[in-house]
């Protein structure tokens, strides 16, 4: 058994060798315009797979939270409104026994 | 390494880039701080130390990895949960391959140590702000070091804040502190719209994830489902 600062290092190790090795990799391997594209979708892949069972298991609070964090981010691009906005949502749906 | 085609010059690093660098950041410190803030109040929620957290901010510095490792964080991980821990935190941030891949005709022709050296400090937004910078033939490293050490600095500082307010909370639900992470990757994944062709992967991923977590116990649903959108992203045809 690791204790937590093994499993930093681990995420650290894991995160920089990506960093690295697209630095190495370029001029060896060429980057298909496939490639590109899958490496391009992927963070926004990896927030819409987080997200919607995360929800789906939280119920209508959660649903009603993205919503509101969706229209104040397109409306006034504040990550500050926006979060809180969602965090208020929550607590709102659930004060009110959602 | 061969220079870029057309009449850019040599890198140089000055202090004027580093300057230029810090100031195109501005816009974006706060995001970074309240993103910082957020991960904060997950380790403390999760139980994670302090030291730990902003141990875990200046190291790794990719705040998506770090909310969802830590969304499923423990005290004790087994060999099997450092592969996982590893193999999450590569899904989360494979993006940086490419990344990091667009910057070597520019840092390649630095010293081997300092063009690989600046690349363990690529993130999202330094690497955008030093992308739009180039394309106007700019040349100057300095503008993405002074950018990173900014993004960094706030990052690792505001880290601090949001584990405080956190540990303060004794009922994480109530306050809908459960949430962090969905509410946190929906802000994320405004600003990445681009119209119809970005709603398939998407899509792709949400249905597949749903699926696999339904089927499969675990934080999987979201390399699964991660995968599952990204193969979707390259199947597409490129004229869509």
């Amino acid at each position: 058994m690791f204790g937590p600062i093994v499993a930093i290092l681990v995420m650290a190790t894991a995160a920089h060798l990506l960093r690295l090795g697209g630095f190495w990799l370029m001029g060896r391997v060429p980057l298909t315009r496939r490639v590109r594209r899958m490496l391009d979708a992927l963070l926004g892949a990896v927030v819409a797979a987080a997200i919607v069972p995360i929800v789906a298991k939280a119920g209508i609070p959660a649903v009603l939270a993205i919503a509101t964090v969706v229209v104040i981010m397109a409306a006034r691009r504040n990550e500050f409104l926006a979060v809180s906005g969602g965090i208020a949502a929550v607590v709102l749906a659930r004060g009110a026994g959602l | 390494m061969n220079p870029l085609p057309g009449s850019i010059d040599a890198p140089r690093c000055s202090l004027a880039g580093l300057r230029e660098g810090a100031r195109l950041t501005l816009p974006l410190l706060p995001g970074v701080v309240v993103f910082a803030s957020g991960f904060g109040t997950l380790a403390a929620q999760k139980g994670l130390s302090l030291a730990e957290a902003m141990l875990m901010s200046s190291i790794v510095f990719a705040g998506a990895a770090q909310l969802v490792v830590t969304e499923a964080w423990t005290q004790s991980f087994t060999v099997g949960a450092l592969l996982a821990v590893a193999l999450v935190t590569a899904t989360v941030n494979m993006r940086y391959v490419l990344m990091a891949a667009s910057l070597r005709p520019w840092f390649g022709q630095l010293p081997t140590w300092q063009g690989y050296g600046s690349m363990l400090l690529v993130v999202d937004a330094n690497w955008i702000i030093a992308m739009r910078y180039r394309a106007d033939g700019g040349a100057d490293v300095g503008i993405f070091l002074g950018s990173s050490l900014m993004l960094w600095a706030f990052f690792v500082a505001g880290t601090a804040p949001g584990y405080l307010l956190g540990a303060l909370v004794a009922d994480p639900k109530r306050f809908g502190l459960d949430l962090l992470l969905p509410i946190f990757f929906a802000a994320m994944l405004v600003p990445m719209w681009r119209g119809a062709r970005t709603a398939l992967p998407w899509m792709v991923a949400g249905g597949s994830a749903l699926l696999i977590a339904y089927l499969v116990p675990g934080w999987w649903f979201i390399v699964g489902g991660a995968i599952a959108g990204s193969l979707a992203a390259g199947l597409v045809d490129e004229q869509r």
